[in-house]
């Protein structure tokens, strides 16, 4: 597999292979290493790590951004197309035709993932020092979240799918136990459980594309896949490309896998800030991009993911519009920024560059704001509906100014970060032939608009208008624990777009996503960019007149239909039901009455029908051996007539 | 040893060829049960629980390592007269019968520090409910043929995976069947469930033994041996005038087989028997006997009936299908831990399943392992579910489970990870074994084969969510009653730690036992 690697070369986007991992790269595995063996200490060494272990975590994580660090400038110093690495860990699972080492692919597009992993993750590893002071379970949250940074790593770094797959169900976990780490609670509980199984949908798509890419490739590793992709049928990397899509979708929260984004809220908010905001989430688009191999030689597939895209991110911002409760607004701009990355992504090459560029952008100003928001709960006594808030910049000056940026970012007004990523994704869905740059174009412009309005609405309702707190609230600033990462993160929002754009970041990603030549939108530029600005100004504006100008009810008025609708999450709860639970419902009773009344039961059942009675029906009971047996014999004479059918 | 069974000229009889090394590990286990029920019938009562703990762990390990010593080309081969083939697949399995079932020993072991708690009844002849009954439990007695019992069980094990023929496959499958039947009606507490679960065991294993009893009739009058490899070779050689015995006698045969491993439809038996039985003895049945099951359906698969496979494969794809289906599914409904881990078993059957019906040597290894996996995490569960009590009585109806993790952390740890490899989620040994098992399929297996996976894929799903309400309802829901553990409880903790950590090595560095697997994936013939 590794001679493979190194002889490989891909197909389609013309990267370059990667070849043995050396000096300081061939230290990668302490990148996983090094969270992971902070979250072993910490769950197995009990209360005796209670003093230091979440310092020790803390430092934990940063040495992991130190070498994340150190291995970038290392890379930087080598010619692009010699920039990737890879390291062969072990022998994982040699299965006598399957073969597969645990190996990990170090380029630059993993690189960019571990540095926002490691920085964002450390930076929420010092704020939830402030956060989690007094709770009596610090230590297992630190635990969980070292071990959802080593995952998450794990996930980025790994060289084939199976592995991927491994660091996947870990961030899951840890995005589980963290959710629900207020165990006490039932209703956290429930929202746990909803996370996991609408994951478990989506871990279908991932484990039978993985088993699909066995059969279609022979192998599961990214280099053999990508060089093979030439050479097989379109329908099986359509197929993969739409299973990967599934597992995607249910990852990052996107339509129709989005509802358990909102309930994950109920996890502390660091959590919210650093899993279901500026990492975890965006597994989904980074899992696509990765397979740009596959997405590239299936234009169906990516049309698919395209869609996808364009529908949550009206989706999420329509729902964004409604919600009073902070966190939850957030949720819902998380899942509409992310369904603009994988808009971005669905359109090939033109947009994966992109894709990844609002990934980390929007990684840094949605962390920010998660923080705020946290901020914001820790002076109003864990309050978070947004009609008890108001007025806020006076007596949260830090929170206010550092949400404040956040809030320019993602509204694209330049030139904050969002401005130079997002505006480059509305560029690129303009691009193409047909229908499909108007439409992808128009609904992310479009989407640019809603999102002013409900970010304003949510900015203005938090920090601005009137205040309309509850008696027995006092606003108070946060600790420096806490102001200091969102000071740095604010930071990054206000600037780290313009930077990367000085930079050239997608020419740093061109070895691994190959070059791609420049193409025309349908509209010029400066048009998309000016009708993009207008959208902006006039969401912004709506916003301040509604929610400044007039006064805010601190009870929610009825609303309208669409926004009964949308405080309602579209009612993907109750459709969800409707499509999903209740057949499988009605399969379990189903089977479970042929189980419990068995033939016995069905041949009594006829008898009973026969006869006009029912009460034979009500004696069969389950537990009779001869019931068992005669099941048996049906079984065997069902069996046999089936073979004698056959042949 | 090549020569078919043939009856030998009056007057003469011929002495059978027999390699002592290469049956050494099952003759030492049928010893020391023998010795086992002398213990029984001449020990002082006091002095036979130390004895035959002893003598069981002896004899295991004096196996165990008879098992291993010899150089594997002097042992490889059929033996007293090709009943027997001692080879990869036979030796592996042996091997991993004799270690698991050795921590099964440990578990059955565990009295927790005195006769109260124990699982087994005081006096298995007593009438539940009689003075008899209460007079032994007064006394203390404790219920010592177990040992000698799981020792027969095993030793029909051993031999079920290396039996070459049809009738010492019979004899294999009673002998391992018998002492089962007993030990499930022996459990303490709700004597008259156990002994019905016994019963209906009984009826039905003896109903299942029939069938494969006349499928052997059948495949005899079809092949004119009953030896495994001369059916093979009869299938090939065929000339299709006795065609019509063939599949009636491969299905009979089956059926028998697949009685035992499982699988819908012949699956009703097990999740009565897995609650009606005590525990510790559930756990055995559940690792053990699925196996041995698997361990002689693969000899008899792939080395008699792989010629003709075209013929009956079709069948027992849509059974492994529907024991994926039937078992994840009504797993759902479940109220009782036992119940659920049978439907889970019953499952696990299914996954096994696909990958048997792969027909590539990498399935042989892929399937080994997953019994392996499945069978040290299974122990391990019931070990817990024995362990968790509630007034003495073993706490199983699952509202007992719930808040247990925040009275017993490391008991409801340990079962989260349990049921998370069962769930087959990745670096435990569930997600190794459902590749190495899956993959095979994929490859190999052609469009039925990828089917199989798609439905394996969409019923561990399943089972997840099932297990997750279990690790929800433990984590998350205030506890009600007063449910605890059973305690000292050393031995089972050390059954527990063995399962535990042999689920995570298996999950992060399943290599060495991948590659071991792989080469004892071999048959002779």
């Amino acid at each position: 597999m590794h001679n493979q690697l190194m002889v490989s070369l891909v197909g389609e986007g013309g990267a370059a292979a990667a070849s043995a991992a050396s000096g300081l790269t061939a230290w990668g595995w302490l990148l996983v290493a090094l969270p992971l063996a902070g979250a072993a200490l910490l769950l197995l060494g009990g209360r005796a790590t209670n003093s230091f272990g979440p310092l020790l975590a803390t430092g934990l994580s940063w040495a992991s951004f130190a070498l994340g660090a150190a291995i970038l400038v290392a890379m930087l110093g080598q010619d692009p197309a010699e920039r990737a690495a890879h390291l062969d860990l072990y022998e994982w699972i040699p299965a006598g035709g399957f073969e597969l080492s645990a190996g990990m692919l170090i380029d630059p597009l993993s690189i960019s993932f571990v540095l926002l992993v490691t920085f964002v993750g450390s930076l929420i590893h010092v704020y939830s020092l402030g956060y989690m002071e007094h709770d009596p379970d610090k230590r297992r949250f630190f635990a969980y979240l070292n071990l959802f940074v080593a995952a998450m790593l794990l996930l980025v770094l790994a060289d084939s799918y199976l592995l991927l797959f491994v660091g996947w169900e870990g961030v899951g976990l840890a995005s589980y136990l963290l959710i629900g780490f207020w165990n006490h609670k039932p209703a956290y509980a429930t929202a746990a459980n909803k996370a996991f199984v609408v994951n478990r949908v989506g871990d279908i798509g991932m484990a039978l594309a993985i088993a699909l890419i066995f059969a279609t490739f022979g192998a599961v590793d990214f280099a053999t896949v990508n060089a093979g992709v030439p050479d097989a049928s379109t329908a099986a990397l359509t197929a993969i490309g739409l299973l990967l899509l599934l597992g995607a979708c249910g990852k990052s929260a996107q339509f129709p896998l989005q509802s358990w984004l909102g309930d994950a809220m109920a996890g502390p908010t660091p959590v919210s800030a650093l899993i279901h905001a500026a990492t975890m989430v965006t597994a989904g688009v980074y899992l696509i991009v990765r397979s740009h191999a596959i997405f590239d030689a299936s234009p169906d597939a990516r049309l698919v993911v395209a869609i996808v895209g364009a529908i949550t991110l009206v989706y999420g911002a329509v729902v964004g519009c409604a919600k009073d409760d902070i966190k939850k607004a957030l949720a819902a701009s998380t899942m509409s920024q992310i369904g603009y990355m994988m808009l971005a992504a669905g359109l090939g090459p033109v947009g994966y560059a992109f894709a990844i560029f609002h990934l980390i952008t929007h990684g840094f100003f949605k962390a920010g704001m998660f923080l705020g928001a946290g901020s914001v709960m820790h002076g109003m006594n864990d309050q978070v509906d947004m009609r008890r808030f108001g007025a806020l910049s006076g007596a949260m000056k830090i929170t206010w100014i550092t949400f404040g940026l956040g809030w320019l970012a993602i509204l694209g007004v330049p030139p904050f970060a969002g401005f130079w990523s997002k505006d480059k994704i509305i560029e690129a869905a303009f691009i193409g032939e047909g229908w499909q740059p108007w439409v992808f174009g128009l609904t992310a412009l479009l989407g640019a608009g809603v999102t002013a309005f409900y970010m304003s609405r949510l900015f203005l309702m938090t920090f601005h208008g009137k205040a309309r707190w509850t008696d027995d609230v006092h606003p108070h600033e946060s600790p420096a624990t806490m102001t200091v990462p969102m000071i740095i993160l604010a930071v990054g929002s206000a600037a780290l777009g313009l930077v990367m754009v000085l930079l050239d970041f997608p020419a740093w990603l061109e070895p691994v996503l190959g070059h791609h030549e420049h193409e025309h939108p349908v509209l010029p530029i400066p048009v998309i960019m000016g009708a993009t600005l207008v959208v902006v100004a006039i969401g912004l504006a709506l916003a301040w007149f509604r929610y400044v100008k007039e006064s805010v009810p601190t009870t929610a008025p009825k609303g309208s239909l669409l926004t009964r609708a949308a405080r309602e999450d579209l009612y993907q709860d109750q459709i969800n039901s409707g499509f999903f639970q209740w057949p499988g419902i009605l399969l379990t009773r189903s089977l479970n009455y042929a189980d419990k009344a068995g033939v016995d039961g069905a041949l009594s059942g006829l008898a009973a029908g026969i006869g006009g009675s029912s009460s034979a029906l009500r004696k069969v009971q389950n537990g009779f051996a001869r019931s068992y047996a005669l099941t048996m014999l049906a079984g065997v004479v069902v069996f046999l007539g089936a073979l004698w059918v056959i042949n | 040893m090549t020569a078919l069974l043939t009856l030998p000229a009056a007057g003469e009889f011929e002495m059978a060829d027999i390699n002592y090394v290469a049956i050494a590990p099952m003759i030492v286990v049928f010893a020391a049960a023998v010795l086992g029920v002398l213990v029984e019938a001449f020990a002082p009562r006091r002095l036979r629980y130390p004895i035959q703990v002893g003598l069981a762990v002896l004899a295991l390990v004096i196996a165990f390592a008879a098992l291993v010593l010899p150089d594997a080309d002097s042992v490889t081969g059929t033996t007293v007269a090709g009943t027997l083939a001692v080879d990869g697949p036979s030796r592996f399995l042996s091997g991993v019968l004799l270690a698991l079932g050795l921590v099964g020993l440990l578990v059955m072991a565990e009295r927790f520090g005195g006769e109260g708690p124990d699982a087994f009844t005081p006096m298995g002849a007593a009438t539940p409910g009689s003075a008899i009954e209460s007079a032994a439990a007064r006394a203390g007695l404790a219920t010592t043929e177990v040992f000698p019992l799981a020792l027969f069980s095993l030793g029909g094990m051993m031999m079920f995976t290396s039996a070459n023929d049809l009738l010492s496959m019979f004899v294999a499958l009673e002998v391992l069947s018998l002492p089962l039947y007993i030990l499930t009606g022996l459990a303490r507490r709700r004597r008259l469930l156990s002994q019905e679960a016994a019963l209906k065991y009984f009826l039905l294993g003896a109903f299942s033994s029939a069938f494969f009893l006349f499928g052997a009739g059948l495949i005899y009058g079809y092949a004119g041996s009953i030896r495994i490899p001369a059916i093979g070779e009869a299938a090939a050689a065929s000339s299709g005038d006795l065609e019509p015995l063939l599949l009636p006698g491969v299905a009979m045969l089956l059926v028998g087989l697949l009685f035992k491993v499982g699988a819908v439809p012949f699956h009703s038996w097990t999740p009565d028997v897995y609650q009606g039985a005590p525990s510790p003895v559930t756990g055995f049945m559940a690792a053990c006997t699925k196996i041995a099951a698997f361990g002689a359906l693969l000899r008899l698969v792939y080395v008699g009936l792989e010629s003709t496979r075209w013929e009956w494969r079709p069948g027992v794809v849509v059974i492994a299908a529907l024991t994926m289906i039937v078992g994840a599914v009504l797993s759902v409904t479940q109220t009782d831990i036992k119940r659920l881990l049978a439907y889970s078993s019953v499952a696990h059957a299914g996954f096994i399943l696909v990958g048997l019906l792969a027909f590539d040597i990498t399935a042989v290894g892929g399937v080994m392992f997953y019994l392996v996996a499945y069978g040290a995490s299974t122990i391990a569960a019931f070990a817990l579910v024995n362990m968790v009590r509630e007034n003495g009585a073993e706490a199983t109806h699952l509202s007992q489970w719930a808040g247990l993790g925040r009275r017993h952390p490391w008991v409801a740890a340990a079962m989260t990870l349990l049921l998370l490899a069962f769930a087959g989620i990745p670096l435990t040994s569930g997600f190794t074994a459902k590749v190495a098992a899956f993959m095979p399929a994929v490859a190999h297996g052609g469009l039925s084969g990828v089917l199989l996976v798609v439905i394996g894929v969409l019923a561990s799903a399943v089972t997840a969510f099932v297990y997750v309400k279990v690790i929800v309802l433990m984590y998350f829901t205030a506890p009600s009653g007063d449910v605890g553990l059973a305690q000292p409880a050393l031995l089972s903790v050390v059954a527990i730690a063995v399962g535990v950590v042999l689920t995570v090595l298996l999950g992060v560095v399943p290599g060495p036992l991948l590659d071991l697997a792989a080469q004892s994936s071999t048959f002779v013939r």
